[in-house]
């Protein structure tokens, strides 16, 4: 029997952040080991070559986010993937790509903490630092896979949504959804459309790299075309220059939030599950979104009706869908893997403090099950 | 034949710069753009990458390509724009305290990598921009705003780092030797791998003003002094060693740089 | 048994215990593949359920007819124990009903309903490599369950390997298959 062709495999979700990277069209990763993330970065190393692009393996992270910086700057599609301490290590540089409006798709695979904490284990602490991280007044896109298939359609996604508002996006994943393997067929080349960042077209030399069009991103050339052009981590004028003048701060500042603001419903995605008549809203992202679901369906058999909320953008925050969910329920449980409740905190801020929250907060570095859940429904 | 001045890579109506009088940061790169000019590169071909401090400053002079990026990181960066645009020139401008302090480990592992790269650092033995503080170049028993009794730390031989960590080309020279550094940063330029050109430079408004050199011109005259080129500082004695600064070519190879080797890796990986 | 299927709608939950280097994961991603190979879902993952001590390895398989949500297994079906600290861990489940595979020369002998001992690495060992062990496991245990074909696994084998290799796990997984069905 000869061996047979089939789309359908099983995938992990590393495995498929990686592949996804590539079906994105990324031509560069740089990046340095860190569990639960390191399939991720593995598999660059073997498939970047392969389609002509190219793998560096940097001293550190810091090293790491710079380098896909730069090689984005070059012109090509850059990402890294990383957890927790390598995560902390980034922030500054992707500040930079904030500022200089450099696309790029940064991974953090979030495992437990503070600091080194239970290295291998599953967390979901990261959500405010994805958000609050840096330093300055900026914003961020962040996607949070709540499966394997979802790790590879959103990264090519966040790919996508990188090229076309020129801003860095992170995917917010977790180690239970990193390491867990589902039946995926990945799609076919073409069947998900792809975004290229929009290439400047007037005469070089009037050419400013932070001049916004009217959807509020500017072109952006790469290094060695016709266009020259500065990009800076320092506050600049629209032609990439320092600039110090308070005028000029203002605008830019307002450029970085307004951009994405215009966007915003593009941007925010949600997928709701059996919220039509529901009395009970669980809000989920990443690996309790299935727990929220299982536990959902369970409460439903039990004649309680519950509905689920899986935030599959978790910044900016969905607070528009979250509100209008919550109003119509009695209880919005929102189950993470934190002590603090940062998903819970946000949906509070929406809800206003009157209103009841359950919250369901695991930090032993084990995976919220349903029966956590069912317990306070 | 007219000497070339390397103003056409500087932009319009910047002038008077930030630097200090008697700062060699100005002449350093007055050096690198005639270098560019001599060598006849295209604007949109080279790629000026900076670090924050004064000598990260000097992008916003410049018409060329360029990054200003953030304190020690500039290699990291200049390494990501490398590695998919091979045919550009890639130069990494630093202090001592953005290329060896906090950038130490970018540093020596650009090196290592033997990333086609060339770094300037402007060693002004302190941290310039943020009022004189020690830094891994500041030598031993000086003075600065943080060792205000003398340095309790020896300083880093920059030149020997790059050297020892893989450098295909590595010079030393001063800002008091204007021609020699040209020469210098051009046969730097020209190099295919990782290169380097350490600048030993003034900051008379803080570094020389702490070590009684406060005068423009007296860390210059410090500099021509104590500066011996490679062939004669083999002959000196040990005891004429110490306080002198070797100048010159130090080190040269002809390693393949990283992109030609990572050419080979996709032509094997295609294969498989 | 029945009952419980019946309410788990067409879901099968799957365990593989023992320790590391047993190449329980390679047998639970086999095993996923041949069902998948059934048109249906697949999970799969290591196990954090049961507390984790020493060299404790698990491999997680939950396989079923509709979209699979949580990631772990909450009760399973069947389970494989390959040392003497994963069958300890797994007994109790074969008083409710549950089939519990162990390996007799790794594990001391269990009596009782729902054991299904046999010498695995042994007879492995005899086929041509003791690597095989889990292959002869598979076969038995996808008799038992019913929840794949032995086709399927069959299928997977050819997918992976080649040559004297291949013929050796395919004779390892019907083996297996002769285990139970004999
Ligand atoms: C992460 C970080 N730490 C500290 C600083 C503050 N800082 C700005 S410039 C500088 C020192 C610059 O010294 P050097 O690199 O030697 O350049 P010079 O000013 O002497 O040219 C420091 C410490 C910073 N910008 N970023
Ligand atoms: S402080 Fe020193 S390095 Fe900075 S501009 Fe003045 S002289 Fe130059």
């Amino acid at each position: 029997m000869s061996k047979v062709e089939r789309k359908v495999r099983l995938i992990q979700g590393n495995e498929a952040i990686a592949a996804g990277a590539v079906y994105a069209g990324a031509g560069f990763y740089a990046g340095y080991p860190i569990t639960p993330s390191s399939e991720i970065m593995n598999d660059a190393a073997r498939l970047m070559p392969r389609v002509g692009g190219i793998f560096v393996q940097m001293e550190d992270e810091i090293g790491s986010i710079a380098a896909v910086v730069g090689a984005s700057l070059g012109g090509a599609k850059a990402f890294t993937a990383t957890s927790g301490p390598g995560f902390s290590l980034m922030q500054e540089n992707l500040g930079v790509a904030v500022m200089g409006e450099v696309p790029c798709v940064l991974i953090n695979v979030q495992r437990s903490g503070p600091s080194t904490g239970l290295a291998t284990k599953p967390g979901q602490a990261d959500i405010m630092q994805v958000r609050w991280g840096r330093h300055g007044d900026q914003t961020i896109i962040a996607l949070c896979p709540g499966s394997v298939p979802e790790c590879f359609l959103l990264t090519v996604k966040a790919f996508n949504l990188s090229e076309k508002f020129r801003v860095p996006v992170v995917l917010v994943t977790d180690e239970v959804i990193a390491h867990a393997r589902q039946n995926f067929a990945i799609p076919e080349p073409g069947e998900i459309p792809l975004v290229e960042r929009k290439s400047p077209a007037g005469p070089p030399e009037k050419y400013r790299p932070f001049d916004a069009e009217e959807d509020g991103v500017a072109p952006l050339a790469a290094y060695g075309g016709e266009y020259v052009f500065h990009i800076s981590s320092s506050m600049h004028g629209p032609d990439g220059y320092s600039n110090n003048n308070p005028d000029n701060a203002i605008w830019r500042i307002k450029q970085l939030h307004e951009k994405i603001e215009m966007h915003r419903d593009e941007i925010v995605m949600t997928n709701t599950y059996d919220t039509d008549d529901m009395d009970v809203l669980l809000v989920a992202c990443g690996a309790t979104t299935g727990a929220s679901r299982a536990a959902a369906l369970e409460a439903r058999r039990n004649g309680i009706r519950a509905g689920v909320l899986h935030l599959v953008t978790i910044w900016p925050f969905p607070d528009r869908e979250v509100k209008e969910l919550a109003g119509r329920v009695k209880k919005v449980v929102v189950p993470e893997m934190n002590y603090a409740g940062q998903v819970a905190g946000e949906v509070q801020k929406v809800i206003g403090p009157d209103t009841e929250l359950t919250r369901v907060n695991k930090y032993n570095g084990q995976i919220i099950t349903p029966r956590d859940i069912l317990e306070v429904l | 034949m007219l000497q070339k001045t390397g103003e056409k890579y500087l932009k319009e109506g910047v002038l008077p710069h930030m630097w200090c009088s008697g700062c060699g940061i100005g002449v350093m790169l007055g050096a690198l753009l005639r270098s560019f000019e001599e060598l006849g590169y295209a604007k949109n071909e080279v790629v000026v990458v900076t670090g924050i401090g004064c000598t990260g400053k000097a992008d916003d002079y410049l018409v060329t390509n360029a990054l200003h990026t953030t304190h020690g990181r500039a290699l990291a960066f200049a390494t990501g724009i490398k590695a998919v645009r091979p045919e550009l020139k890639i130069v990494a401008l630093m202090g001592d305290g953005d290329s060896v302090t906090i950038g130490g480990n970018h540093f020596i592992h650009a090196a290592r990598r033997n990333i086609d790269v060339t770094a300037i650092v402007n060693n002004n033995f302190n941290y310039g921009m943020t009022g004189g503080q020690a830094s891994g170049t500041t030598p031993g028993g000086k003075l600065s705003s943080t060792t205000l009794y003398g340095n309790p730390e020896d300083d880093f031989d920059i030149s020997a780092l790059a050297c020892t960590a893989g450098a295909n080309y590595v010079a030393r020279t001063t800002i008091a030797h204007g021609w020699e550094m040209q020469q210098l940063i051009k046969e730097a330029l020209t190099k295919k791998g990782f290169s380097l050109v350490e600048v030993l430079s003034p900051c008379p408004t803080n570094y020389g003003k702490r070590n009684k050199m406060g005068e423009p011109l007296d860390m210059l005259r410090w500099l021509r002094k104590n500066c011996v080129p490679s062939d004669a500082y083999a002959k000196l004695g040990e005891a004429e060693k110490e306080g002198s600064f070797i100048i010159g070519k130090l080190c040269e190879r002809d390693k393949p740089d990283f992109n030609t080797r990572y050419a080979e890796i996709q032509e094997k990986a295609m294969s498989v | 048994m029945r009952d419980k299927k019946e309410t788990k709608n067409g879901i099968t939950e799957v365990v593989l215990a023992g320790s590391g280097g047993q190449g329980l994961i390679s047998s639970g991603i086999m095993l996923g593949e041949a069902a998948i190979l059934e048109d249906k879902n697949v999970m799969q993952s290591a196990s954090y359920g049961i507390a984790q001590r020493g060299g404790l390895s698990i491999a997680e398989v939950i396989i079923s007819d509709s979209e699979i949500l949580f990631q772990h297994v909450e009760s399973p079906d069947i389970v494989l124990t390959l040392t003497e600290e994963s069958v300890k861990l797994y007994e109790p489940l074969a008083e409710k009903g549950v089939p519990v595979f162990y390996d007799t020369m790794l594990a001391e002998k269990r009596t009782g309903d729902n054991f299904y001992g046999y010498p695995f690495t042994e007879m492995a060992g005899v086929l041509g490599h003791s690597g095989m062990a889990n292959v002869i496991a598979l076969g038995a245990m996808a008799v038992r369950s019913g929840m794949i074909k032995a086709e399927s696994l069959e299928e997977v084998l050819r997918e992976r390997f080649a040559g004297e290799t291949l013929e050796m796990n395919i004779k390892a997984l019907y083996k297996g298959v002769g285990l139970v069905s004999g």
